[in-house]
């Protein structure tokens, strides 16, 4: 093999080319950047049921994305869902009394978080709580729940 | 004392003995050959000695040292001062003379291009190649091949070079210019030089010493004088390459009287 | 009936010595490599070799497989009206398997051959025995640098793979087929999660590498040194390593996407 100018020279390029489709992936493939706004501010909801919200679920206003769930833990003391908010700072103007709904997105049921703006004046900051939630709908309550009015009616 | 000492040797591939009991000396500044016939393990002896192999049995010791109780870096640091002429000349094929030649001086020190550039042409010069510096590998005829490795091999102006059958399937020509190399190198820098080889007449020409191994075994010892005086009727048929002796010409078994008279084997 | 299990039994055992041999050829290479840290142009010959020439048929193999993906995506995902997620079949395809696992057969069909006929070569003309004569361990000059060098390659042939392969869905979908490029884009971008997908499929293609590389320099080394001894030992490296690669991406892809 002869080593010369022109051999390493096409290494590097090789190895260019590997790192620049790496980064194709990262950039136009992939939700890459969206890691970028970490530098946001979480919020805490409680709800009864998150049926199957998960981690990195998207947190929508009016349909547009402001944020994504940072964190699911169970509340010891309420025995609710305990959900971490993490909003894009872009978003800071989000009045304090804004409810928090689970909603099912499509047809195939991926869940997310959609905000809908209140009254206040106040904005929510880093570490507020958001009160009004309202759970996921499970299908085995509606179907008790819908028998059980019928029940009633007759 | 013998530079190299090997003392109850014992080599065994599977079940088959290449050496049982094998005593050998090599006298520092001379030249010693081993002979014997194809596959009494002469080859393995060279691997033996440098380390490649280990015994089953016996010691081996290289200036002083046992070469199989060396540490990795230890052996390493022997090698260097070992050379080894391969039958083939185990060049490294994918690059040209020059490099080749410069390989170990390059892989053991830090020398400047330009003395290592002298060094290379000067082992060159001495092996008659200087101007075949550019060619690669594959375009060398075999006894080129040979000689290039032998100025690879003293690159590093070791205290021994060990050949392995290096006239084999060598024209008149280069046969002679090897015996020749071999000669004068071991003489112009007082080496010790270990010839494995059958080739009788021309290792017989040069060496110093020579041992006949056959069956595992050392058959008799001496300068070659002496060996072609030998009472032993196998040393003096492998001396004289007489086709029938003790090694017999027809395969053994069944005789010609019985086998024409009986046939068994038609059915 | 004798025979048979005690041919079994040595089979078995010589497995189990050919798996001793190759753990130990490992560990050997791994501790050459720290001295490769001074010897850089070796890895770089190496580079050169095991994966600049291997480039060209990771980049068109890449381009055919996404447009077929396209192709077929397509014709699948348009019976559930659901066209307009062709983006992200062809991309969670390639980044999640096709990629790591295709580029890695390529590679050990390519590089991988390549590299034990080339240590058998070297191995069956001495060359490695002469080296070892000069004081100069084969295993750092020759062996080590070309693991480095596999190991290197093989995730980012993996990447161009894989980029190159949605670039052809792309081409076929958007292009020929008609699906909106604004939606191929934009789903695609929202459901291939960064390290879920992709680093996942960076990993995978980081574990075949290791161990196809290693494969092709162990069966070169542990060659027969005749012509037809290496002849084999090329077909060994192809056929272990598509086991290795298919066996190592099922538990791979449990591991990583299960739950």
């Amino acid at each position: 093999m002869i080593r010369n100018k022109s051999t390493e020279i096409t290494v590097g390029m090789f190895v260019a080319a590997g790192l620049i489709a790496i980064f194709i992936l990262a950039m136009k493939v992939s939700n890459f950047t969206e890691f970028n706004d970490d530098a946001g501010y979480h919020v805490i909801a409680e709800f009864e049921n998150i049926g199957g919200l998960k981690v990195r679920s998207p947190v929508t206003m009016a349909g547009v994305r402001v944020g994504r769930v940072a964190n699911i833990t169970l509340d010891p003391e309420s025995y609710n869902a305990q959900v971490t908010l993490s909003l894009y700072s872009d978003f800071n103007t989000i009045p304090t009394d804004t409810a928090a709904s689970i909603y099912t997105s499509g047809l195939l049921g991926e869940q997310y978080i959609g905000l809908e703006a209140g009254a206040e004046d106040e904005f929510l900051q880093d570490g507020d709580v958001i009160d009004l939630t309202q759970p996921a709908l499970v299908l085995e309550k509606m179907i008790s729940q819908f028998l059980y009015s019928k029940a009633e009616g007759d | 004392m013998p530079l190299i000492k090997i003392r109850d040797l014992h080599f065994y591939r599977g079940d088959k003995a290449i050496f049982e009991g094998v005593n050998i000396d090599i006298h520092r500044g001379k030249i010693t050959a081993i002979m014997g016939p194809s596959g009494t393990g002469k080859t393995t002896l060279l691997r033996l000695i440098g380390g490649q192999l280990r015994p089953d049995k016996g010691t081996i010791e290289v200036d002083g040292q046992d070469v199989h109780k060396l540490s990795h870096t230890e052996l390493y640091e022997l090698r260097k001062r070992m050379g080894m002429l391969f039958q083939s000349g185990a060049l490294l094929t994918d690059i040209n003379v020059f490099e080749n030649v410069a390989f170990p001086i390059r892989e053991h020190t830090q020398l400047p291009e330009s003395m290592i550039r002298d060094l290379v042409l000067m082992k060159l010069q001495a092996v008659g190649l200087r101007n075949a510096r550019n060619l690669m590998p594959s375009e060398l005829s075999g006894g080129m091949a040979r000689r290039v490795a032998l100025a690879r091999a003293m690159m590093l102006d070791p205290m021994m070079i060990m050949y392995d059958e290096p006239f084999t399937g060598q024209d008149p020509i280069s046969m002679g210019t090897l015996v020749n190399l071999i000669h004068r190198m071991n003489d112009a820098m007082n080496l010790t030089s270990i010839i494995v080889s059958h080739d009788v007449i021309e290792t017989a020409e040069i060496s110093d010493f020579i041992y006949l191994l056959s069956g595992g075994k050392v058959i008799e010892q001496g300068s070659s004088v002496q060996l072609k005086q030998s009472s032993s009727h196998w040393v003096q048929q492998f001396m004289q390459g007489l086709p029938d002796g003790p090694v017999p010409f027809h395969y053994p078994g069944v005789s010609l009287a019985d086998d024409l008279l009986s046939p068994e084997d038609l059915s | 009936m004798i025979e048979t299990i005690r041919s079994l039994g040595r089979w078995g055992l010589d497995i189990f010595e050919r798996l001793g041999r190759g753990y130990l050829f490992l560990m050997q290479i791994l501790a050459g490599i720290p001295s490769l840290l001074f010897r850089g142009s070796l890895v770089i010959q190496q580079l050169y070799s095991v994966g600049v020439l291997s480039f060209a048929l990771i980049l068109v193999s890449g381009l055919f497989v996404g447009m077929v993906l396209g192709l077929q995506g397509y014709n699948t995902l348009v019976d559930f009206g659901a066209e307009e997620s062709l983006g992200v079949l062809v991309s969670l395809s390639l980044v999640r398997e096709l990629g790591p696992v295709v580029s890695a057969l390529l590679f050990a069909g390519r590089a991988g051959s390549a590299l034990t006929a080339e240590i058998g070569l070297m191995k069956s003309t001495e060359q490695l025995s002469g080296m070892e004569m000069m004081a100069v361990d084969p295993i750092k000059r020759v062996i080590s640098p070309r693991f480095l060098a596999g190991f290197i390659s093989m995730p980012l042939l993996a990447a161009v793979f894989s980029a190159v392969g949605i670039f052809g869905g792309f081409l076929v979908g958007h292009g020929l087929l008609g699906v909106d490029d604004g939606a191929f884009w934009s789903q695609m971008q929202v459901k291939t999660d960064w390290y879920d997908d992709v680093l996942n499929g960076v990993i995978k293609s980081i574990v075949f590498g290791f161990v196809v590389t290693w494969i092709a320099l162990f069966e070169g080394y542990d060659a027969i040194p005749t012509s037809e001894g290496v002849g084999r030992a090329t077909t060994r490296t192809v056929v272990h390593s598509a086991f290795a690669i298919l066996g190592l991406d099922f538990v791979l892809t449990a591991l990583m996407f299960g739950d």
